[in-house]
């Protein structure tokens, strides 16, 4: 391996007195990928920060040596790194918005590496550049170098980033979860456009990740971190077919798979019905000239029976937050018809509403936005006991503890959100959702912000209260994992229109649009462990 | 580009109509006759009744409102009650002091405040960023005029550098305007460079912790490049806002400052004004104030853009 592109020998990274990264060894060669995989706090990123010598305040490497080629990069002075990083080593990042500066057009950023590391001349950077862009998929390059990074998509964000990155054919590429807060659609673009970018320029690239399922499809080797140590190093088939450290086991076993399909429902009439739900948002423009409505929801039909198990699946922009929203009156209904039980719901507000809101619960995406850090734990699940008044608050407390209890989160009531985990804090939320035993519950990504093994765990919560209490669920997700692990009906929504309807076994088996078809080629699976096809 | 401007003026058209409405029967509301007040305890109900009605003060509320808004329209702000001076002149020639003191002094708060803040933010948690944040907190936490007071004592009483007293026109003498209101520039530039220093050390420790910025020093872009390129136009932003406010806030008067260092400044000009129940001057002052308010404001809206192009003017 003397022709390793890269060597870490006994990485050990500290903040403060603790060590998140503890002897980490490993070698990548020229072209080759290999992924970094843990769950949070498990110190990947970390590793990947130390190896470009740009740990984050508070971090520093207190042991080891990481040799770029011969170099070993610990021992070298400021203005060599300088040097080293860009043609040396590249770095993408995982945010889309915030990784280039808001302030400079793409051109300038992209034509900023160029610059500081080679001798071309302005007009040979700048074709550079665009044929650069042109590469990574960004249409009419040549113009859209004058434009700023908020005229992008997250998607084109990372391209734009990517081609900045890839511009100075740097020998090892680093990629910190570099779209993890893409759609699964662009996520699978992104990531084929860096490998085949590698693959074209040679250079080796290390993919920091949490998804264990991204492995098999981008890397050639794979090494599990937890908590700062190397778990288990291996080919990345291998290791995801035959893991042989407890721990691998349990992130391959929260690898998502399909549960068995519930018998078909009695038909009831539904519980919720939306039919031709139209919600736009008023369009920006000029003063006294707006322009004309946004139509983020265009005309979808939807019914949900009681107890039934729905998964709304789309991309980002494809308006599934939206009309998850709007089924809740917590969006504007701008056409169309709403009926809860049979009455019509629409138009209703104020108290006549207030039967319908107590009986459909939400549970959000972000753990930590949605939890009020100034209200202790019991008394953010006891709040919807407040309405209809007439509860005393000893037995709401008492119901809330009930509830926390039936979310494992039995006697931590005291404690404020800032001192639970994210898991937990999702429990949370869920239990707030349930306190008052809702006919409908709406999971908005209630699992996407968590850890592989955590979100495991929650589903299986979710799926197993929704079993015994028997209440509908509708699940937003852009993850088709989470459909097969707990959907009985799949909707697939694109562009604001429902494209795709069906039992969940036939959607995901024989999807009939090519947008389905589309999102279910871009699952980050490792195909051999979700059987496709139910025998 | 100039279509925003004008489309924002006439905007500001209604609210300077309001502040005018509000100052004008809100002066109506204060007790004490200014007629009385002119002609004194002695004066016959005849006399005052007489005054009453040649300063227009015996006809109805609302009918003066719309006199006087008519003649402010045309430039005219009426003349001083007490001595008889065309307010719109005495206006400028107030201003004139201000404006120059008040724009030296946020002009050096801000180049003070904005590298020190930068760099503290730098440097974060380092002795060099505690000692600025706790100079920064200690200028903020002065009263000005107290600061203004030690100032005089030292350089003006115990070191004879500047006069302890007076104001001299630019155009009479430059060097001793200068001298003139040196102490109060520097007065104002410390007292405003402390909330300044913390909002621009703020607003850059967020900015540094941002992927963009990692990523121009992965692409081995020097620290002193990252720093103006990268942070600099993000991290100021925040802070101009808050400049704009500051500004507008001095601008429309820095009554205790010129009462300290007797200038003939806009703010004492309001006070004086108020003593007397000078009706004219005050609405006029306190229109030019709101004036001021909304320039400056829609100035920083529009420099803006400069530094963060999602805001864009149109």
């Amino acid at each position: 391996m003397s022709a390793a592109v890269l060597r870490v020998e006994a990485l050990s990274v500290a903040a403060g007195a603790q060590r998140v990264v503890n002897g980490l060894s490993f070698a990548l060669a020229p072209g080759e990928a290999l992924a970094l995989v843990g769950e949070s706090g498990s110190g990947k990123s970390a590793s990947a920060r130390a190896v470009i010598r740009l740990l984050p305040p508070g971090l520093r490497q207190v042991a080891g040596r990481i040799l770029l080629g011969e170099e070993d990069l610990a021992a070298a002075s400021a203005r060599r790194l300088r040097q080293l990083r860009g043609p040396g080593i590249g770095m993408v990042f995982q945010e889309p918005m915030t990784s280039l500066n808001p302030a400079h057009t793409v051109g300038a950023q992209i034509e900023e590496g160029l610059a500081l590391h080679t001798r071309l001349t302005r007009a040979q950077r700048r074709d550079a550049c665009v044929a650069m862009l042109e590469r990574v998929g960004i249409a009419g390059a040549a113009t859209r170098l004058a434009a700023f990074p908020h005229e992008f998509s997250g998607g084109m964000r990372q391209r734009i980033m990517l081609a900045s990155v890839m511009l100075l054919r740097p020998r090892l590429l680093i990629a910190d979860e570099p779209t993890t807060a893409l759609d699964t659609l662009t996520q699978a673009e992104v990531l084929d456009l860096m490998k085949a970018l590698a693959r074209e320029q040679g250079s080796a690239l290390l993919l920091i990740t949490h998804d264990l399922g991204l492995v098999a499809r981008y890397a050639d080797r794979a090494l599990v971190m937890q908590a700062g140590r190397t778990v288990e190093e291996g080919p990345a088939a291998q290791l995801l077919a035959r893991p042989s450290a407890d721990y691998t086991r349990a992130l391959v076993a929260a690898l998502p798979r399909r549960g068995p399909a519930r018998p078909p429902r009695p038909p009831a009439p539904p519980l919720i019905e939306a039919r031709d739900l139209l919600v736009t948002f008023p369009g920006r423009g000029a003063w006294l000239r707006r322009a004309p409505p946004v139509e983020a929801v265009r005309g979808v039909s939807l019914a949900i029976q009681p107890g039934e198990v729905v998964a709304l699946v789309g991309g980002s922009g494809s308006g599934k937050t939206t009309f998850g929203r709007a089924l809740l009156r917590l969006a504007p209904i701008a056409g169309g018809t709403l009926r809860f039980r049979g009455a019509e719901v629409t138009r209703l507000s104020g108290s006549a509403l207030l039967p319908f809101r107590l009986a459909c619960q939400v549970v959000f995406q972000d753990p930590y936005g949605s939890l009020d850090p100034r209200m202790r734990v019991r008394d953010i699940v006891a709040e919807p006991l407040r309405l209809p008044a007439g509860l005393p608050p000893r037995q709401r407390i008492a119901r809330a503890e009930a509830m926390l209890e039936e979310v494992g989160l039995g006697g931590i009531g005291d404690r404020f959100p800032h001192a639970l985990s994210g898991g937990q804090r999702q429990r949370v939320a869920i239990a707030r959702a349930l306190v008052r035993d809702p006919a409908l519950v709406v999971a908005d990504e209630a699992v996407s912000a968590l850890d592989a093994t955590v979100r495991k765990q929650v589903l299986a919560l979710l799926a197993d209260l929704q079993r015994r209490r028997g209440f509908a669920c509708l699940f937003i997700t852009h993850d088709l994992g989470v459909v097969e692990e707990i959907a009985d009906r799949v909707l697939v929504m694109h562009q604001g229109r429902m494209v795709e309807e069906g039992e969940r076994d036939a959607v995901l088996d024989r999807p009939r649009h090519d947008y389905t078809r589309a999102l279910l080629a871009a699952a980050p699976r490792p195909p051999r462990l979700a059987p496709l096809v139910g025998n | 580009m100039a279509g925003y401007v004008l489309r924002r003026l006439l905007v500001a058209l209604p609210t300077l109509l309001l502040a005018a409405a509000s100052v004008f029967f809100l002066m109506r509301l204060v007790p004490g006759d200014p007629a009385l007040l002119i002609l004194g305890d002695a004066a016959t109900p005849e006399a005052v009744a007489d005054l009453r009605a040649a300063l227009g003060l015996d006809r109805p509320l609302p009918v003066q409102f719309l006199l006087w808004l008519e003649r402010v329209a045309a430039g005219d702000f009426g003349r001083s009650i007490t001595n008889g001076e065309a307010v719109g002149p005495l206006l400028l020639d107030r201003f004139a002091v201000t404006a120059p003191v008040v724009l030296a002094a946020v002009g050096a708060a801000a180049l003070l405040a904005v590298p020190f803040g930068m760099l503290a933010a730098w440097k974060q948690d380092s002795l060099a960023d505690v000692a600025t944040v706790t100079v920064a907190t200690l200028l903020l936490s002065m009263p000005s005029f107290w600061l203004g007071l030690i100032l005089l004592l030292v350089f003006g009483l115990w070191l004879g550098w500047v006069p302890v007293v007076g104001w001299v026109p630019f155009a009479e003498d430059p060097w001793r305007a200068l001298h003139a209101i040196l102490l109060p520039v520097v007065t104002l530039a410390l007292v405003e460079a402390g909330v300044l220093i913390r909002m621009a050390r703020a607003s850059t420790v967020e900015v540094l912790r941002l992927d963009y910025v990692a990523h121009a020093r992965a692409k081995g872009v020097p620290e002193g490049r990252v720093l103006a390129r990268h942070v600099f136009p993000n991290a100021f932003a925040p802070t101009l806002t808050l400049i704009g406010l500051v500004l507008g806030n001095l601008l429309g008067g820095i009554a205790v400052m010129e009462t300290v260092f007797t200038l003939p400044g806009l703010g004492r000009l309001l006070v004086d004004a108020i003593f007397a129940r000078d009706y004219p001057v005050i609405q006029g002052v306190m229109l030019f104030i709101a004036a001021i308010y909304v320039l400056v404001n829609l100035a920083v809206d529009l420099l803006y853009p400069v530094f963060d192009p999602r805001v864009t003017a149109d």
